[in-house]
């Protein structure tokens, strides 16, 4: 079974709680799909066994000694990112897209275009089982692709050890590399917080999951932080039908846990929190 | 000429929308006429923080290719030069079709072909609202992205544009650029206007690791910045040695206090209620003017 956890708002408490669904699951594959900020490592410490360069795509760069200032590069590219300095053609490597037109219509042949391959994916074992992780390079694009790629590891470690689990630790946002990470996945909890944005976000990536025919459960986190909101929450989870699976107190054992480089399960099993924790993951599992 | 602040943080959740919008806030109050564009286009939620009043809504489009069939001679030239896998071209079955998710909108094709079988449109990806807060007759933007679309990035070009274009008209002292988690493209978009960055960070290892890695590419970049710790007394004092380590300024600290994070969750401006609060954002402030003042 896939569990994926996403939020849309960033900081709701994804990884604190995906890391302690690991530690209800006990065996499990463990993919974190936020290549641009990963953090899960820092719990579980991975004895990396594997590394791999991921290449996001490839970047314009201009021989100003070829060149001979026609311009046609910078009327056809659509990024922006390409301009005269000082007399100069400049391509911006952050504003590139990679298109490759710039190269093909130049007619003197002054752009090459090299690989963008600064971006690693990394695999290897950790106390509960396997683990698959990424690291988007700044400025990199297609972290859609890397979650994609990092999901087909996790997979062949299921086929291979015959894993029950597997479980995804999904990034903010509601853009692409959200899609991959939920595409096909057979759970998504959704985790929010009681603040008015915690709330819109958690209602923009719920439209996102109800496009795809997907099991879904929400957590609050932190529900005592506004109660009154939280009964919002709850309400509309109503209407629409969505199990609310967790109300979670602030308690900040789960930053002394992180500090410890343990799951809030691991650094206090009998707390309110871990308790609540896991019977949210074993409802999930069941549904 | 204004200055551009850009808020930014790595990790999301450490209060990167409460720290703009409450220093959009304390600008004012300190006499400092100032802008704010929230960059956060999968998730925009400062609007929130203001009673406002919709002064425009300007739509962002993208370049879609058309084909049209009754030119096409099904050469292929336009699949040669597609980088993106975003035209299926199938010679022996005479098969050509424009996948739209995948396109880029480079328009590559359109320059390939030589028959005027590809048609320009544009696609709505999303769009940048302008609004006046009611108290106080300050702008802010909006840049928000259509759910499903590929990149929030032309989205936050055109916001942080109209911003700087407004700042311009009326003169004002800064611009603040909320800008959206991460270091990938919708970051360093956001960053690359900015003449300083703000980076706010939460004292935990999470926030520390996020952190580090937003420094490192700010300093690619070559970008003047400081750090505004969030929640200080929670987790541990690692954070500080790294600033120190790095020579990195801290501008300012924010207690870890429940009646804030109250505030926040309702909508509210913090500074606003609470004089303890409010001092410190003048210090930050000042902190800020004081390093744009020795940077001209």
């Amino acid at each position: 079974m896939e569990i994926a956890v996403i939020s849309g708002k960033g900081g709701t408490g994804k990884s604190s709680i995906s890391s302690a669904f690991v530690s209800v699951a006990k065996s499990a594959v463990v993919v974190d799909c936020d290549v641009d900020a990963s953090n899960l490592y820092l719990l579980f410490s991975p004895l990396c066994k594997e590394e791999e360069v991921f290449v996001s795509g490839s970047h314009a760069v201009v021989n100003n000694d070829k060149c001979t200032n026609c311009n046609t590069c910078i009327n056809l590219c659509r990024f922006d990112a390409i301009s005269k300095v000082n007399g100069k053609i400049r391509i911006s490597e952050s504003a590139c897209d990679g298109c490759y037109l710039c190269s093909r219509v130049c007619p003197v042949q002054a752009i090459k275009m090299i690989p963008a391959d600064k971006s690693r994916m990394y695999a290897g074992t950790f106390r509960y089982g396997n683990m698959v992780y990424g690291r988007l390079a700044p400025g990199e694009e297609n972290s859609g692709k890397m979650v994609n790629l990092l999901r087909e590891k996790a997979k062949k470690y299921v086929e291979d050890y015959g894993y029950d689990t597997v479980i995804l630790d999904g990034p903010p946002g509601i853009g692409c590399p959200v899609i991959s990470t939920i595409t096909g996945v057979d759970k998504v909890v959704v985790v929010t917080e009681p603040t008015i944005s915690g709330f819109l976000d958690m209602k923009r990536v719920i439209e996102v999951v109800c496009r795809f025919s997907v099991q879904m459960s929400v957590i609050v986190n932190k529900y005592d932080l506004n109660p009154s909101i939280c009964e919002q929450i709850d309400k509309w989870c109503e209407e629409m039908k969505i199990p609310v699976v967790a109300h979670l107190p602030f308690d900040a054992q789960i930053v002394e846990a992180m500090i410890a480089g343990k799951t809030i399960i691991e650094y206090n099993k009998d707390c309110e929190v871990s308790r609540l924790i896991e019977n949210a993951y074993n409802t999930i599992y069941a549904f | 000429m204004s200055m551009n602040i850009a808020v930014a943080s790595g990790k999301g959740g450490t209060g990167k929308t409460f720290f703009s919008t409450n220093l959009f806030y304390s600008l004012r109050q300190m006499g400092y006429s100032s802008l704010l564009v929230d960059c956060d286009a999968e998730a925009p939620n400062s609007f929130i923080f203001f009673p406002v009043k919709k002064l425009s809504e300007d739509v962002v489009t993208e370049y879609r290719p058309v084909l049209d069939r009754s030119n096409c001679v099904l050469c292929g030239k336009c699949a040669e030069y597609c980088n993106y896998h975003a035209i299926f071209f199938l010679p022996a079955m005479n098969k050509i079709q424009l996948l739209d998710d995948l396109c880029h909108g480079c328009a590559a094709c359109s320059v390939a072909c030589k028959y005027s079988a590809i048609r320009d449109s544009y696609k709505f990806i999303g769009k940048v609202t302008s609004y006046k807060t009611d108290e106080d007759g300050e702008c802010m933007f909006e840049a928000k992205m259509t759910p499903g679309v590929a990149s929030p990035v032309p989205i936050i070009k055109s916001a942080v544009k109209m911003a700087v274009k407004q700042a311009k008209q009326q003169n004002a002292d800064y611009v603040i650029l909320d800008s959206p988690p991460g270091t990938a493209c919708p970051f360093i978009q956001t960053a690359s206007h900015a003449d300083f960055v703000v980076l706010v960070t939460e004292p935990t290892p999470f926030g520390l690791s996020d952190l580090k890695q937003t420094v490192d590419t700010l300093k690619t970049m070559g970008k003047e910045m400081g750090v505004v710790v969030n929640r200080a007394g929670l987790g541990n004092r690692d954070v500080y040695q790294y600033l120190e380590n790095e020579s990195i300024p801290l501008l300012g600290e924010i207690p870890f206090n429940k009646e804030i994070a109250f505030l926040y969750s309702e909508g509210k401006i913090a500074v606003k209620e609470l004089s303890s609060l409010q001092v410190i954002f003048q210090d930050i402030v000042n902190n800020i003017v004081s390093y744009g003042n020795s940077s001209n």
